[in-house]
């Protein structure tokens, strides 16, 4: 496997088992941890294997053609910086799977779980190894998007779904200024590809537009990285099962952030403005993290605070502007996830084991948990930056630089020392909670459970990490200096400054900073402890407005403002929806209109033929009738109706269009079958005495509306009509389609050849609406009223009960012997009929629509002469199969061409010669309309046959009382 | 002949429009089917009129695209005519529903208040 592949094998691996996880029964718990174990483990040695190919600053890329018309391709590109995150996602990603396995109760929804693990495993990946800022702000709203799914993971718990949305309203708006300021980017660039963009660092600097897009990429970063003000949603995030925040908050989600500050480095930093925005961000974020971290009582919380610190940090150390600085940022992403996740995974355990979180709680764990509580001691020590610790390198290196940083300003110089220092006393004073409120004193008794040593496989990951923090701590040199090199060499290039990453460096002024905030921090726990111990939740003296803001603007969206808008701007009621849609299209009609020049030539009045005149004058009659009568007399509104609809079939015979008049008929007949099924559930409606002068008005408003779009439409067809037609694109379709499709019937070669995608559409559509219909019918309960049997059926029944010799319900099939005779006689014609006129539809009128209508019509013709029980004894049309058949038959023409290498729907044509029948078409396109045809068939039967079968289907009343049927009837 | 057709087009929006427009769901229903006819003769109309120019071809003669009818609004009208019959049985079976649930053949759910 060559470097390349590797990368596209990477990324698609989680997401690949976490497909294959979703799939599994939710009671294998192993399996799925073997599953998602064994992918990550892969990836993390496929990450391993990259190593020699990015030591030393090489880069890794692959680059696979996407939307080529566009310049768009999906680019992977892995550098050290980027293998440095690919290994903590990957290498962090399988300790948490391994841990989860322990963690979660047997009575979780595992699949889901690890599912949502592994997918967002991937989009955190695609986000670290994207070669295109466009896909790396896709990854990114990805991980937002598979965090809300990992945080909200128990939803049934109030606390989950809050703290997910949340989470994902502010990272997702942050991630969506992050495009914002992606493309201004690439507009300064003209390159969305990251080796250009990076290459481009003094343009993009010198751009006027380079202001807008850092505010906009900062806006992204420092909202997924939880920096001040926008940290709030991370407290809230620990709603998560704590694996998943051990992995969210230690070595991908909010390290995504910062890992954007790293990656944009090169080319958005050296500025006044970068300075300022971020190091106020990352000092502000620092302080108060650590500020409001001493003033948790919930373990998580702790922990949460304490992470929103670190970023801070990193995010400082990245605003500083200085390379050694950057190189600190940089060795800390790596040492705080060494040891946050295994914090999490330490607390995740105690929580396990004790039932509780609450700090005020527990004690003197260290006899019931030994091995964990040294374990969370050292990772404890690491966070608050012990000598021996990893933490304490890359914390001696910021104060390193704080104290030899310049800035224009002597004075921030040293307000940055002292924060430095105030930073450190914090850290000392939460991570002593944290060790000695918990591990020491004597024993609680009144734990929620008895706490035992968790199983051996679930403290692995904690030892193995603990084991790294300790390793990099004291042999620095020969653990992580190479890699930590690779990875700066990665963002740095050229420009890597000289560091050294020894323990001791002597008695120097940064090591004094660390004893004296180790010693202050613990003078001040020994003061505070009682003071920290009993105070509720919350720090003293500081108020953060964020969260407020954050709901209070919420809750304005959603409901004070929205509410007021939809009660201006919307109605709940169809008919006035329906007005005033007609009115804005009459309106919006007339303003494209205006101006426009609207000479009528002379009506030529000798030229009309009275056969027409005479046609359209019953047709016109029919469908004034029809308006009238639809709401008195439906089956007469019904019949006016066809009346209307065979006019409009005349009128294509007349004016050259068959296929048109054929469908026509057919659709017509169907339609009025479909009516007269479902108008047996219509409630009876009966006269009004009179109407008040409000709804005669209303009515007369109605018509001069209606009038008004008439008169609108007609005269525009005419206006057309009456013009000349331009060159059109028919041309194209009639010189070609015989030359090209093989058929001489053109609108049936336009219709399964030239616009075959289109079709293919369209009976997609036909078949998801006569599935549907299905669907509704299937839990279909009519109005109480129209559940009794209708009058005839009933006059049948009485019939046959006064008569002895008739058994219940034998007059009913025999009322319509002699046509359900002829019917069954004519079956077999019809059939053969709709056979025709779909075989000749390439050349002569007819094809698949209208040869799928005929047979439809045909079976309905049984079912109607024959009564519903005859028919659904004797037949067995499995119409959803029908649908289905021709939908795949469809589709298989259109990627056969694929076969010979053509675009999808690419038609062949040849004629075959075939003894007696001459020489007969074959076109693949004959194939496609095969499809055409058994879909239309399946989704009219469908249609029709689940209505019809409504009348026998033995419904429920719902309990209550017909309501009076002569309620009062308004327009 | 176009004023004979676009007189039909006046009158059968005018038909629909109206219904469309009334309370009732049946009213709509046909209303609908009424709207549908006009814009499918709309549409149609768009390539003129012609009599005795289908568009059918001739094997092995080359066609005068001046001769035949527009072929290409018959193909869009064909799969419109197939697809507002799918939409009004859905129509029709969601109306149905929502008269067993609401109890009402109002198009807005209720009688209610007009």
């Amino acid at each position: 496997m060559t470097a390349a592949t590797s990368l596209i094998t990477l990324i698609a691996l989680p997401f690949l088992g976490s497909v294959i996880a979703a799939f599994l029964p939710s009671n294998a718990r192993n399996r799925e941890a073997w599953v998602a174990g064994a992918l990550a483990l892969g990836a993390l040695a496929i990450v391993i294997s990259l190593h020699s190919a990015v030591a030393d600053g090489g880069v890794v890329r692959l680059q696979l053609p996407w939307v080529p018309l566009l310049g768009l391709e999906f680019s992977l590109r892995m550098d050290g910086f980027a293998w440095m995150f690919a290994l903590l996602i990957t290498g962090i990603g399988f300790l948490v799977v391994l841990y989860a396995r322990y963690y979660m109760s047997p009575e979780d929804p595992v699949p889901r779980f690890f599912s949502f693990l592994l997918a967002f495993m991937g989009a955190m990946l695609g986000v670290v190894l994207s070669g295109n800022l466009i896909q790396l702000a896709f990854f990114w709203e990805l991980t937002s998007l598979f965090s809300f799914l990992l945080i909200g993971y128990w939803h049934h718990t109030g606390a989950a779904r809050d703290g997910a949305r949340m989470a994902l309203i502010i990272t997702g708006t942050g991630g969506l200024a992050l495009l914002g300021g992606i493309l201004v980017l690439g507009h300064i660039v003209g390159s969305y590809e990251l080796d250009v963009v990076l290459a481009a660092g003094d343009a993009i600097r010198a751009h006027p537009l380079y202001l807008p897009a850092l505010l906009l990429i900062l806006l992204g970063a420092f909202t997924k990285s939880a920096q001040f003000p926008f940290q709030f949603w991370l407290p809230d995030a620990m709603a998560a099962p704590t694996p998943v925040s051990a992995y969210l908050h230690s070595a991908t989600m909010v390290k995504a952030g910062v890992f954007l500050l790293a990656r944009l480095w090169p080319v958005l930093s050296g500025t006044q403005e970068w300075f300022w925005l971020v190091t106020a961000a990352g000092l502000s974020t620092l302080v108060l993290g650590a500020y409001l971290a001493m003033f948790q009582q919930d373990l998580k919380g702790l922990l949460a605070y304490s992470t929103i610190s670190h970023l801070g940090l990193i995010t400082l150390l990245l605003g500083m502007n200085t390379p050694i600085a950057a190189v600190a940022g940089i060795f800390h992403i790596m040492n705080h996830a060494t040891f946050k996740a295994s914090l999490f995974m330490a607390a995740g355990i105690i929580d396990h084991e004790t039932g509780t979180r609450d700090m005020r709680r527990l004690r003197g764990l260290r006899k019931a948990l030994p091995i964990t509580a040294t374990l969370a001691i050292v990772a404890s020590a690491a966070m608050a930056g012990v000598p021996l610790m990893n933490g304490f390198l890359s914390k001696e290196m910021f104060y390193t630089e704080a104290l030899h940083t310049t800035t224009p300003f002597p004075l921030l110089g040293e307000l940055l020392t002292y924060a430095a220092v105030v930073w450190g006393i914090f850290s000392v004073i939460y991570s002593l909670r944290f060790i000695h409120g918990v591990f020491f004193g004597p024993p609680a008794d009144d734990l929620p459970r008895e706490p035992h040593e968790p199983p051996r496989w679930m403290r692995f990951p904690i030892e193995l990490l603990v084991l790294a923090c300790l390793l990099v701590g004291v042999i620095p040199g020969r653990t992580i200096e190479p890699y930590l090199h690779t990875a700066v060499q990665g963002v740095l290039g050229e420009a890597t400054p000289e560091y050294s990453l020894a323990v001791w460096h002597g008695f120097t002024l940064p090591l004094m900073m660390s004893l004296g905030a180790m010693f202050g921090g613990i003078a001040l726990y020994a003061t505070l402890r009682r003071f920290l111990l009993n105070r509720v939740d919350g720090p003293p003296l500081v108020r953060l407005v964020g969260r407020r803001i954050f709901e209070r603007t919420l809750v304005f969206l959603s409901w004070r403002l929205a509410r007021p808008l939809e009660a201006r701007l919307f109605t709940w009621r169809l008919q006035r929806q329906l007005l005033i849609m007609v009115v804005v299209t009459l309106l919006v009609a007339t303003a494209v209109l205006w101006g426009t020049d609207f000479s009528l030539p002379p009506i030529d009045w000798s030229a009309i033929s009275p056969g027409l005149a005479l046609v359209w004058l019953a047709g016109m009659a029919c469908a004034i009738g029809a308006a009238y009568m639809a709401k008195f007399h439906r089956l007469a509104a019904l019949i006016l109706l066809g009346g209307a609809g065979l006019a409009t079939c005349v009128t294509f015979v007349w004016f050259s269009a068959p296929d048109l008049a054929l469908t026509q008929l057919m659709v017509e007949i169907a339609t009025t079958v479909l009516l007269l099924l479902g108008l047996r559930w219509l409630p009876r409606r009966i006269k009004d005495a009179r109407s008040t002068v409000r709804e005669r008005s209303r009515r007369l408003r109605d018509l001069v509306i209606a009038c008004v779009a008439g008169g609108g439409l007609g005269g525009l067809a005419f206006l057309v009509m009456t013009r000349p037609l331009p060159d059109s694109i028919a041309r194209f379709f009639v010189e070609r389609a015989y030359s090209e499709g093989g058929g001489t019937n053109i609108v049936n070669v336009i219709l399964v050849d030239f616009r075959g995608f289109d079709t293919f559409g369209e009976i997609t559509v036909l078949g998801i609406v006569a599935l549907t219909v299905y669907a509704l019918l299937r839990r279909f309960r009519p109005a109480p009223e129209s559940i009794q049997r209708p009058k005839q059926q009933r006059l049948a029944a009485a019939h046959d009960d006064a008569h002895a010799a008739r058994p219940r319900g034998d007059s009913i099939p025999q009322h319509m012997l002699v046509p359900s005779v002829i019917m069954r006689l004519m079956f077999p014609a019809a059939g053969a009929l709709a056979i025709y006129l779909f075989l000749r539809g390439h050349n002569m009128p007819g094809g698949g629509f209208v040869g799928g209508l005929t047979l439809a019509i045909a079976i309905i013709l049984q079912y109607m002469t024959g009564g519903t029980r005859w028919f659904e004894a004797r037949w067995r049309i499995n119409a959803v199969r029908w649908i289905a058949l021709g939908l795949l038959c469809a589709a298989a023409t259109g990627l056969g061409s694929w076969l010979f290498g053509h675009p999808f729907l690419t038609s062949h044509t040849r004629y075959i010669e075939i003894p007696l029948l001459g020489a007969l078409p074959f076109a693949s396109a004959l194939l496609f309309d095969v499809g055409v045809f058994l879909l239309v068939v399946g989704a009219t039967a469908l249609l029709l046959l689940a209505l019809a079968h409504q009348s026998i289907r033995s419904h429920r009343g719902q309990g209550v009382p017909a309501p009076t049927v002569s309620r009062k009837e308004k327009s | 002949m176009e004023a004979l057709v676009a007189l039909s087009i006046a009158v059968l929006t005018a038909s629909g429009v109206w219904l469309l427009l009334r309370p009732r769901t049946f009213q709509v229903i046909i209303g609908l089917s009424l709207l549908s006819y006009a814009v499918n003769l709309f549409i149609f109309s768009m390539g003129r009129l012609r009599s005795n120019a289908a568009p059918l071809l001739e094997k092995g003669v080359q066609a005068d695209p001046a001769a035949l009818a527009d072929p290409l609004p018959q193909a869009l009208v064909l799969t419109a005519i197939v697809i507002s019959f799918a939409t009004t049985a859905l129509f029709l079976v969601v109306l149905l529903a929502a008269r067993g649930l609401s109890g009402t053949d109002h198009v807005d759910g209720g009688e209610g208040r007009q």
